[in-house]
């Protein structure tokens, strides 16, 4: 094999192009942290429509449902967690205009752990004794031990795309990542037929510059289909270490979904025609790197 | 010296959720509750274990609002993927929380309100992690305002967390995780120690009746041996003034009332 085909570099336009309607994607991070929001944005100026999102939602899901791209979401929040509820998202269920499958936090992680292992389900009692798994057509499964226990089989989240932003990446997909928590994003790699990384940074070789530092490998090569040079692409979401969520920026979304109310006539606020004019509009790359990281 | 406020007194019945139960993780969200678990962690139950609410686990509680970034310091790492594979699938877990509804049963919601899965009235939060949590480790509940319609007749809207009804009980599940301890009110401390695991009340905060307490519910209580609830003294007026430094326990419950009506 060449080196050649190692170089997974694309354009954000390159890995939309190569994903189709009616697609499950999966998006990494949580909430308003460490989200694709680069790539999320470049989905919000192309055709793509129909999908099914799986996520832990913040603004990436709210602005998919806005923009109608949404057929389905799995979920088990939606927050800006400053703003806890997430008020596009709102509009989207409360007007019924997406189907839904609700998940608990833990039980989401084992349907795409069972999708990473290529199993149908793992069994878990997670969902028992509350309406999920009826609301969701979850089937029960019985142990064929002698304890005989009747647990939910969690199906397999297969992920026909995952999209995930990290803070380094090499040509080749080697990836580290950073920040106090990397939530499910290696499981959401791993699910995936296909994993299309967004960079704060890219380098040549990842061995020649940050030997150290390889146990920020959250996972591995093989699991990266593409790699996008992205600085600031998480914006308006947090990247630590590199920048903190936007307040400010998610307080006007979240100001706009009641006044106006519209999307389209807000979109290009928050998308932009261009990635580059994205950036410029918010203040560029000097304004995102100033951005503190949260306090908890 | 200012007066002891109601939410003080609630910060201090919280932290009794937390008293002996061993080297677990105790996890309170929201302010009282967060308060509470620090203030047990810092008298009464220091093998407690906390996070200092992102990935560390920190032994010194953090405090809450604004500060130096890097006061915190970290004894251990639970990232979110650890949490569920340490602490709520294991059982090793107490949390404090605040579901939208709580119904007789024990049964919580945080998803929605009103309308159907598919069209719901009011869209909030989502589940979370509220399912997992209930039928694998121990929950108390602490609600700000306590209201019938927090306090519903009938069921919650959307069964969110496993409580003690026995109509939800699929045959041949293990239940044997669900523990549902104390809710903490603006007006009283209940459990679930009545018959059947019923919810009945345990202390009033002073200057509260029973019937108040009953007429502000959407189910029928029982009584247990009704005491007054203790006020917190000196030292943990100290220690919680220190985690607070901001003073946002003054906005949790409305108006900031003292302890001891006027």
């Amino acid at each position: 094999m060449t080196t050649a085909t190692l170089d997974k570099r694309m354009s954000a336009r390159d890995v939309v192009a190569s994903l189709a309607d009616g697609m499950t994607i999966g998006i990494g991070g949580w909430g308003p942290r460490r989200k694709p929001m680069a790539l999320v944005r470049e989905i919000l100026r192309s055709d793509l429509k129909d999908l099914t999102v799986v996520a832990y939602g913040g603004a990436d899901v709210g602005m998919l449902c806005a923009a109608g791209k949404v057929k389905k979401l799995i979920f088990a929040f939606v927050s800006l967690d400053a703003i806890p509820l997430e008020p596009w998202f709102r509009k989207a269920r409360e007007s019924g205009q997406i189907e839904v499958l609700e998940l608990d936090e833990g039980m989401f992680q084992w349907g795409l752990k069972a999708a990473a292992f290529g199993l149908p389900f793992l069994p878990t009692r997670v969902g028992l004794g509350t309406d999920l798994a009826e609301l969701g057509g979850l089937k029960t499964v019985q142990s064929p031990y002698a304890d005989a226990e009747t647990l939910v089989a969690m199906p397999a989240l297969k992920l026909d795309a995952a999209l995930i932003h990290v803070n380094r990446s090499d040509w080749r997909g080697n990836v580290h990542l950073f920040g106090a928590d990397t939530y499910y994003d290696e499981w959401f790699a791993k699910a995936a037929a296909r994993t299309y990384v967004s960079t704060e940074e890219l380098v040549d070789r990842m061995e020649d510059h940050y030997p150290d530092e390889a146990q920020h490998n959250v996972f591995e090569r093989c699991f990266v289909s593409g790699v996008v040079n992205m600085p600031c692409g998480a914006h308006p979401s947090s990247m630590p270490p590199a920048y903190g969520w936007d307040m400010k920026a998610f307080k006007a979304y979240a100001d706009a979904a009641r006044e106006p109310g519209d999307w389209a006539a807000v979109a290009d606020r928050f998308v932009g025609a261009t990635e580059e004019a994205y950036l410029e509009s918010i203040g560029g790359k000097e304004a995102v790197a100033a951005l503190p990281l949260p306090i908890f | 010296m200012t007066e002891l406020s109601l939410a003080e007194l609630c910060i201090f019945a919280c932290s009794e959720a937390f008293r002996n139960n061993g080297e677990i993780i105790a996890t309170g969200v929201g302010p009282v509750p967060r308060l509470a678990a620090s203030l047990a962690k810092l008298t009464h139950s220091p093998e407690l274990m906390m996070t200092d609410g992102e990935a560390y686990l920190v032994e010194q509680p953090v405090p809450l609002g604004p500060r130096g970034y890097d006061d915190r310091k970290a004894a251990g790492y639970l990232p979110f993927s650890r949490f569920f594979d340490s602490a709520v699938w294991t059982g090793r877990r107490h949390a404090m929380v605040t579901p939208t509804q709580l119904d007789r049963f024990g049964q919580i919601n945080l998803s929605y309100l009103g309308g159907t899965y598919d069209k719901p009235k009011t869209q909030m939060l989502g589940v979370r992690g509220f399912p997992g949590n209930t039928i694998y480790h121990t929950n108390s509940f602490f609600f700000p305002a306590h209201t019938a319609r927090t306090f519903v007749a009938g069921e919650v809207d959307m069964v969110s967390g496993v409580g003690y009804n026995p109509a939800k009980r699929v045959p041949g599940g293990n239940y044997s995780g669900v523990d549902l301890r104390v809710i903490v009110t603006n007006l009283c401390v209940m459990d679930f120690g009545g018959k059947d695991n019923a919810i009945r009340v345990v202390s009033l905060h002073p200057g509260v009746t029973f019937e108040e307490v009953q007429e502000a519910t959407g189910f029928p209580l029982e009584k247990g041996d009704i005491v007054e609830t203790p006020l917190p003294g000196a030292e943990a007026l100290d220690i919680i003034a220190s985690l607070d430094p901001h003073n946002i326990r003054a906005s949790v419950i409305k108006d900031n009332p003292p302890a001891r009506r006027a």
